[in-house]
C-alpha cells in the first residue's frame, strides 16, 4: 500500500491528473492512503492563493468562480477549483450541479475542476474539503478556488479554510436588518453583488455599506475620497485595517469580474503586509491540531477502557448515581 | 470512518436538446445513495472523458436520443482507454435500436437501457457492476 500511495503521489507531482483524482477520491472516503498522502505532501502545501466563494443558492456562484478561473487563465495563471453540494440527510446521495455551470472551463488543462459531497458535514463544506484544497495547493495550481453549498446564514466554515472569502449576494435578497444579523456577513472579505443589471442593485450595495462601516471597532468614513477613521482623537487615516470592499459583478456577461480580482488582489496584499496571513494560518493549524488531538486522544481512551467499565458509568448515569461530569473525571483518571 | 460512495456522471453527448431523462436518472441514483455529478446537454466525448478523469468516476451514464450512439460510445470508449480509465463502466440510456445492443456491448459499454426501462433495474445494475 505504501508504495502506492508513494507513486500515485509522484505521478500527480510530476503532472498526472488522473493521480491527483484518485488522491483527492482517497481523501474523500477518508481512506488510510489519505493520511500517508497528505503527509507526503503537507511540506508542499502553504503555496496557493485559496479563495472561498459562499452565498445563497442562485446567487450565481458558479458563474462567478468560472469568470473567476477564466480572469486568471488569461494571465496565465492556473486554477484548481473545488465545488461542493448537499449530500441528502435522507440516502446518503446526492446531485453535483455545479460542474454543469462550469462548462466554459471544459477541455483547459490549466483547470482541474472536483465536485464534492458534503456527506453529512454542516457548515458549507465537506469534512474532507480542507485536504482535498491541500492536495490542490501541493499540486501546484497558482489559485485554489472553493465553492460552498448553496450558504443560508450559519454556513461560516469556509472563513476557517480559505484565504480570502467572497460573499456573493444578489439584489432582492433581503432588506437592510438582514445586513446586520451576524452570521455569513461577518465572514466576508469581500463582497461581491452579483446580477447587477437587476433592479434594486443600488439599494442592496447601500445597505450592505452601511452595514461594513458599522461593523468596524472604530468608525470608518469616507472623507474627501479617502477612508478615514474616527477615534477619540479625532480623524486618523490608519493604513492597517480591512474595509470590505462591495464590488458589483454580472457574470453571465463577464462583468465586474476584473474588479473583483483587484479586490481579491488588494485582500492578499493587506493580508501579506499586515501580518494576517501569518495569524489566520497560525489559528487555523492550531484548531487543526486540537481538532485531530481530541479525536486521538478520544479513540486512545476508548481503546484503554474496556465495554464493561464504560456501561458500568452508563449504568450509574442511568440510575442518576453519577452525574456526567464526574463520569467523564472517572473515567480519564483511570 | 471510510466511506466510500459509488459515483456517477451523467452526460448527454451530442445535440439533442432533450434531458429530461438525464435528470430522472440522476435523481434515481441520487436517491440510491449515489454521488451524481450533472454534466447536462451537448457534452463533446473529450468533455465526459476529461470531467469523468477529474471527478474520479465509477460509472459514466450517456443519455442519447439523437440516434449518434454508433459514432459518440466509440470515441468514448476510446478515450476512456487512452486516458487509461478502462475500469471506469459505461452506460447509455435513450433511444437505441435493438439492432445495436450487441455491437455496443461488444465495443464495451457495460449496459443499454432503452425506453420503458424501470429505474431499479438500472440502480441495481450500478450496484452490481461497482466494486466498492
Amino acid at each position: 500500500m505504501t508504495s502506492s500511495v508513494q507513486s500515485l503521489v509522484e505521478q500527480m507531482l510530476t503532472g498526472s491528473r488522473r493521480a491527483l483524482a484518485r488522491l483527492i477520491s482517497h481523501i474523500e472516503n477518508e481512506a488510510p492512503e489519505a493520511t500517508e498522502a497528505l503527509a507526503l505532501l503537507y511540506a508542499r502545501t502553504g503555496q496557493a492563493v485559496t479563495i472561498g466563494v459562499t452565498g445563497a443558492p442562485g446567487t450565481g456562484k458558479s458563474c462567478l468562480v468560472t469568470e473567476l478561473a477564466r480572469f486568471y487563465r488569461q494571465q496565465e495563471k492556473t486554477v484548481g477549483i473545488v465545488a461542493v453540494d448537499p449530500t441528502s440527510p435522507f440516502t446518503g446521495g446526492a446531485v453535483l450541479g455545479d460542474r454543469f455551470r462550469m462548462r466554459d472551463l471544459a477541455g483547459d488543462s490549466g483547470v482541474f475542476i472536483r465536485s464534492m459531497a458534503t456527506r453529512g458535514q454542516l457548515g458549507g463544506l465537506a469534512r474532507t474539503t480542507f485536504d482535498a484544497m491541500r492536495v490542490l495547493d501541493a499540486a501546484g495550481f497558482d489559485y485554489v478556488i472553493v465553492e460552498t453549498v448553496g450558504a443560508g446564514q450559519n454556513e461560516v466554515e469556509i472563513a476557517k479554510v480559505a484565504d480570502t472569502t467572497i460573499l456573493v449576494e444578489a439584489p432582492g435578497m433581503g432588506d437592510d436588518i438582514q445586513a446586520i444579523k451576524a452570521g455569513i456577513l461577518e465572514i466576508a472579505d469581500v463582497i461581491a453583488v452579483n446580477k447587477a443589471d437587476r433592479p434594486g442593485v443600488q439599494n442592496t450595495v447601500r445597505a450592505l455599506k452601511a452595514m461594513l462601516e458599522l461593523g468596524h471597532r472604530k468608525r470608518a468614513v469616507s472623507h474627501h475620497g479617502q477612508m478615514m477613521m474616527q477615534d477619540d482623537g479625532g480623524g486618523t487615516i490608519v493604513d492597517d485595517f480591512w474595509m470590505v470592499p462591495v464590488v458589483q459583478t454580472i457574470a453571465t456577461q463577464s462583468e465586474g469580474i476584473a474588479d473583483l480580482a483587484q479586490a481579491i488582489t488588494d485582500h492578499q496584499s493587506y493580508l501579506h503586509e499586515s501580518g494576517t496571513q501569518v495569524e489566520r494560518d497560525r489559528v487555523r493549524l492550531k484548531n487543526e491540531l486540537m481538532q485531530r488531538l481530541q479525536s486521538a486522544l478520544l479513540s486512545d481512551l476508548l481503546q484503554k477502557t474496556s465495554a464493561e467499565t464504560l456501561n458500568g458509568v452508563l449504568e450509574q448515569l442511568v440510575v442518576r448515581e453519577l452525574d456526567p461530569a464526574s463520569a467523564v473525571q472517572k473515567l480519564v483518571s483511570v | 470512518m471510510s466511506q466510500r460512495k459509488i459515483r456517477v456522471l451523467i452526460a448527454k453527448p451530442g445535440l439533442d436538446g432533450h434531458d429530461r431523462g438525464a435528470k430522472v436518472i440522476a435523481r434515481t441514483l441520487r436517491d440510491a445513495g449515489m454521488e451524481v455529478i450533472y454534466t447536462g446537454l451537448r457534452q463533446t466525448p473529450e468533455m465526459i472523458v476529461e470531467a469523468a478523469l477529474q471527478e474520479d468516476v465509477d460509472v459514466i451514464g450517456l443519455s442519447i436520443l439523437s440516434g449518434a450512439h454508433m459514432a459518440l460510445a466509440p470515441r468514448i470508449i476510446e478515450l476512456l482507454h487512452e486516458h487509461d480509465l478502462d475500469d471506469v463502466k459505461v452506460i447509455i440510456g435513450g433511444i437505441i435500436p435493438d439492432s445495436d445492443i450487441e455491437p455496443l456491448k461488444e465495443i464495451g459499454i457495460s449496459g443499454v437501457f432503452g425506453p420503458g426501462s424501470s429505474t431499479e433495474k438500472i440502480v441495481e445494475f450500478i450496484n452490481e457492476v461497482v466494486t466498492v
